[in-house]
């Protein structure tokens, strides 16, 4: 058996059972962050902070939730909405936060692409941030069938249909998903279950390994500088703070990084208290009819880029650009060929690249939510071709990109 | 080595209960997501075809899905094209177009326009005509036809009779 001693305080009869004061410093006041960043760096705290928020909002909503198709629609418009006290909040708070928190997902990664940090040992923070990307839009939309709305039961119907694989005709698969011929009750229950239990499981796994791929290359930077991190920490430990390029993660990062989510949250609540319905399609106050399906339906804005790939091409051509566009951000460490992890600005070729996608996936967002009809069909057209084209020419444009 | 060559027994015992415990369970998790007897067994609708109006579309309803009736007038039934005749059906001496009414696309439910006979789905700018068939991608075929069976006045859906069989069987819907 392990040497124990009698405690001399909690503090220690903790530390001889849990070493929580070792704990401490690997987790946070040894963990070094670099000092070269900018408020872009919180976005990672940000997210962690709107992920806490759905968590919470969700656990009570789930108190007054019925996962029946007969029962779903009315319990969270009457039950939750107009009988429990503040439901409406939490409700607002779940709503607003599912929409925003792609907002800041999208952020963080484009951060990540404009400066590089998917570079030089930090591919495994690109590919588990790909993944959280993945999980999450799995969440969004297995949420989105609760409220048993039209606008859950005809996502539900189009996008379930997506397994079919066009031409391959796998209608078995789709009805397996769905257990039934058409989105049902089976349907519901088992979105429910994976929106409520195992998507949240996969989502906290993920996030756990997210913050490990980070630990051994730790944090980029402005300039992508390769810092030794070993050296400016004792620089750090031994007094000189000012001369030291890194800073502890708590309190000295975390204080700033705090600053940020404030910000974000009072941003946040005033979307909640005065400007909630983005977040709430009118559609989806309608109750589902599997036999109307409603004049124009569209995703949350979130998924428009990528509907936008789907729509303008026949149903396999469509299917196939589609799948790439869904798997393409994840091989983005092996097809940026060039040596340079600095920012966007500094590489050339690269830095229209980067301005290009971002604004071509701005434009497939806004023809995405327009009818499909004449110009808007043509735009559309160009800036999906232009998005894969793009990805097939950035090999090419950072092969030859020089050494800086 | 004797140790060794113990350890890798057990090791390859325990693979073995454990390989058949995944394929048994995987098995089970499938079976579970299948539909139920009870949705199978409601998956039967009889319709009475000679209460349907020339020229008029009627949705029906059959495994949850919408079906599209519509009795063709004389005018549409002299118009007719080859393919268009092979996906006619005839009951008594009307001609229907009768389909399963989603788009073959993703699954919307096109929208009818009676003044120019021809479907509209709004997800993604499908066309079809009043025969059913595709005038603008991105739907892949034609509105499915569902399983059918010709009885007397009566159509049963769910139920493969001697012509839906000779359509399937000629590729004229899936």
């Amino acid at each position: 058996m392990a040497h124990f001693t009698k405690a001399t305080s909690v503090k220690d009869w903790l530390n001889q059972r849990l070493a929580i004061e070792k704990v401490e410093k690997v987790m946070a006041s040894e963990y070094w962050i670099p000092k070269n960043i900018n408020f872009l760096w919180a976005m990672g705290m940000v997210l962690a902070i709107t992920f806490a928020l759905l968590l919470v909002s969700g656990i009570f909503l789930l108190m007054y939730y019925q996962p029946d198709v007969k029962d779903a629609f009315y319990s969270v418009n009457y039950t939750i909405m107009r009988d429990v006290d503040f439901g409406w909040l939490w409700r607002h708070v779940h709503g607003v936060a599912a929409s925003v928190v792609f907002l800041i997902i999208y952020i963080h990664m484009f951060t990540g692409i404009y400066y590089g940090s998917y570079k030089k040992g930090r591919e495994m923070i690109w590919v588990s941030g790909m993944l959280l990307f993945v999980t999450f839009s799995a969440e969004a939309f297995s949420g989105y069938m609760l409220p048993w709305g039209q606008m859950s039961y005809w996502a539900g119907m189009v996008i379930t249909n997506i397994f079919s694989l066009g031409g391959l005709h796998l209608d078995g698969l789709v009805e397996w998903i769905r257990g039934d011929y058409v989105p049902a009750q089976a349907f519901l229950t088992r979105f429910f279950m994976l929106h409520v239990l195992l998507l949240p499981l996969a989502i906290m796994g993920l996030i756990g390994l997210h913050f490990a791929a980070l630990r051994i290359p730790h944090v980029n930077n402005q300039d992508g500088e390769e810092i030794d991190f070993n050296a400016e920490s004792k620089k750090y430990l031994a007094g000189d703070k000012a001369g030291s390029k890194v800073i502890r993660f708590a309190n000295d990062f975390m204080s700033k990084d705090l600053m940020v989510v404030g910000v974000f949250l009072i941003f946040f609540f005033y979307l909640v208290f005065f400007n909630y319905g983005f977040a709430l399609d009118p559609v989806n106050f309608d109750p589902a009819d599997g036999l109307k399906t409603p004049a124009h339906i569209y995703p949350e804005w979130y998924f428009l880029w990528s509907y936008e790939i789907l729509r303008p091409f026949s149903v396999n051509i469509g299917l196939i650009a589609f799948g790439f566009a869904q798997v393409i951000f994840v091989l983005l460490p092996w097809l940026d060929r060039s040596p340079n992890a600095v920012p966007a600005s500094r590489r050339g070729a690269f830095s229209i690249w980067f301005w290009v996608l971002l604004i071509d996936m701005i434009v497939l967002t806004a023809m995405g939510k327009l009818p499909p009809e004449g110009m808007f069909s043509t735009i559309g057209l160009v800036a999906a071709i232009l998005f894969i084209a793009l990805w097939i020419a950035l090999p090419f444009i950072t092969k030859n990109e020089k050494k800086v | 080595m004797h140790n060794s060559s113990r350890r890798g027994f057990m090791g390859k015992a325990f693979g073995a209960v454990a390989g058949v415990g995944a394929v048994g369970s995987l098995v089970a998790m499938k079976k579970t997501w299948d539909p139920l007897p009870s949705v199978k067994a409601a998956g039967f609708t009889t319709l009475d075809m000679s209460i349907y109006k020339e020229g008029e579309l009627v949705t029906e309803k059959w495994r949850g899905k919408p079906i599209f009736v519509l009795k063709k007038t004389a005018e549409m039934v002299a118009s007719q094209t080859e393919s268009q005749k092979a996906r006619d059906i005839v009951v008594g001496d009307s001609h229907f177009m009768l389909a399963i009414g989603l788009c073959t696309h993703l699954g919307c439910i096109p929208g009818y326009n009676a003044a120019e006979k021809s479907f509209l789905c709004a997800c993604h700018g499908g066309m079809f005509n009043w025969a059913g068939e595709v005038t603008k991608v991105p739907p892949p075929r034609a509105f499915d036809i569902p399983p059918f069976k010709i009885e007397g006045n009566k159509i049963i859906l769910g139920e493969a009779g001697p012509e839906y069989k000779a359509m399937k069987d000629s590729g004229i819907t899936l």
